[in-house]
């Protein structure tokens, strides 16, 4: 454990870390980023707490069950988009025109508009999900040997 | 013939795997292995993103794009797919290294050839 | 011996690099046309109903690749958390 001045700025710049990471994941389809890179953002936010706190206080908060939920809804919701499709083609964006995200936006240069884009922001949550929760379960298990202690099975 | 000078990004990412080549065959320490490896990595994706670079164009992305040509988008997403299978790779062989320390004390990669057994 | 061959190779290699860089590769900038960028480019807007060309290219026409590149992203974490767990052993009685 750090000293005290370490973990007072940690615990408040986590907040602000989490909000940007999942900025950068919602905005998938309007601004360069999305999933993969707003994840590695979260998990970046994740490894600063371990090093401002033990890994043993962090090991009380981040339970192994939680994660690995996490990364099998991700997994699962991402395998199920693809295959809801299948009437037409794999991986046809059946949401564009429905009421869910269906908007098209004018061609050409555009402010950009949320409610756009089919299927691909509810990929890219699934996907910042599943790479948020796998990350983190690897810098967890790292440090967790490093000291000497096991993960709970 | 291209004169030296515009092609530069090019020569870089050759640079770079040359580096990363002599470190992976002439380093015997498994960590700097490991590191020439990853500039490995490195000089491939800058490789292939300079591949694609239109002259004065702009990000293929069309919120608020000032007019001009936008440059080649396909080798921008595989890179992409590169990026996160590098790290998927790396994490696997650092666990590796960190397995074969706590075995046999020592991570020279000469004193841990032998398979015992 | 070894040492001289794996100097001779490495030469040979980054020669080879450093003249197909500066030869046998287009000019910087000027990529020869291709039938594929240009459609993705100008229609990706209507077809998919996003504004970000890259987004769509990795999602929606080459989600496959992306389905690949998540299935290895499973397994390598799968394999870190493997070889990572230190497992009491119970001494059992016979």
């Amino acid at each position: 454990m750090l000293t005290k001045i370490v973990r007072t700025v940690a615990n408040q710049l986590i907040l602000f870390i989490l909000i940007f990471g999942l900025y950068v994941i919602a905005h998938g389809h309007l601004t360069p980023g999305g999933g993969f890179q707003g994840g590695a953002v979260v998990v970046s936010g994740i490894v600063m707490l371990l090093v401002a706190f033990n890994s043993k206080e962090l090991k009380k908060s981040i339970r192994e069950r939680v994660l690995s939920v996490m990364e099998s809804t991700g997994a699962l919701v991402f395998a199920a988009l693809a295959f809801a499709g299948l009437g037409t083609v794999f991986f046809y964006n059946f949401l564009v025109g429905s009421p869910i995200f269906g908007d098209i936006p004018p061609t050409g240069p555009n402010p950009g508009n949320l409610w756009t884009g089919g299927y691909i922001p509810i990929m890219n949550y699934a996907v910042g999900l599943k790479v948020i929760a796998g990350l983190s379960a690897v810098v967890l298990a790292l440090a967790l040997f490093a000291s000497g202690e096991e993960m709970e099975e | 013939m291209q004169s030296v000078p515009a092609n530069f990004p090019f020569l870089a990412s050759a640079l770079l795997i040359g580096i990363a080549f002599y470190i992976i065959l002439f380093k015997r320490n498994l960590i700097k292995l490991i590191m020439g490896i990853a500039m490995l990595a490195s000089g491939v994706n800058l490789f292939i993103v300079a591949l694609g670079y239109r002259a004065g164009g702009n990000a293929p992305i069309y919120t608020n794009v000032p007019p001009g040509p936008m440059v080649l988008s396909v080798p921008q997403a595989l890179t992409l797919t590169s990026i996160v299978i590098n790290v998927a790779v790396l994490a696997l062989m650092l666990t590796m290294v960190i397995h074969i320390y706590r075995h046999t004390g020592d991570v020279d990669s000469e004193k841990s050839r032998k398979l015992k057994g | 011996m070894r040492e001289s061959t794996g100097l001779g190779a490495l030469i040979v290699l980054v020669g080879l690099l450093v003249v197909g860089m500066v030869a046998f590769i287009h000019p910087f900038g000027y990529p020869s046309p291709t039938a594929m960028d240009d459609y993705i480019i100008d229609n990706a807007q209507r077809e998919t109903g996003s504004n970000s060309v890259v987004a769509s290219v990795v999602f929606d026409y080459r989600g496959l690749d992306t389905l690949g590149e998540a299935t290895i992203l499973f397994t390598a974490v799968t394999g870190v958390l493997l070889l990572l767990r230190t497992t009491k052993r119970k001494k059992d009685s016979p």
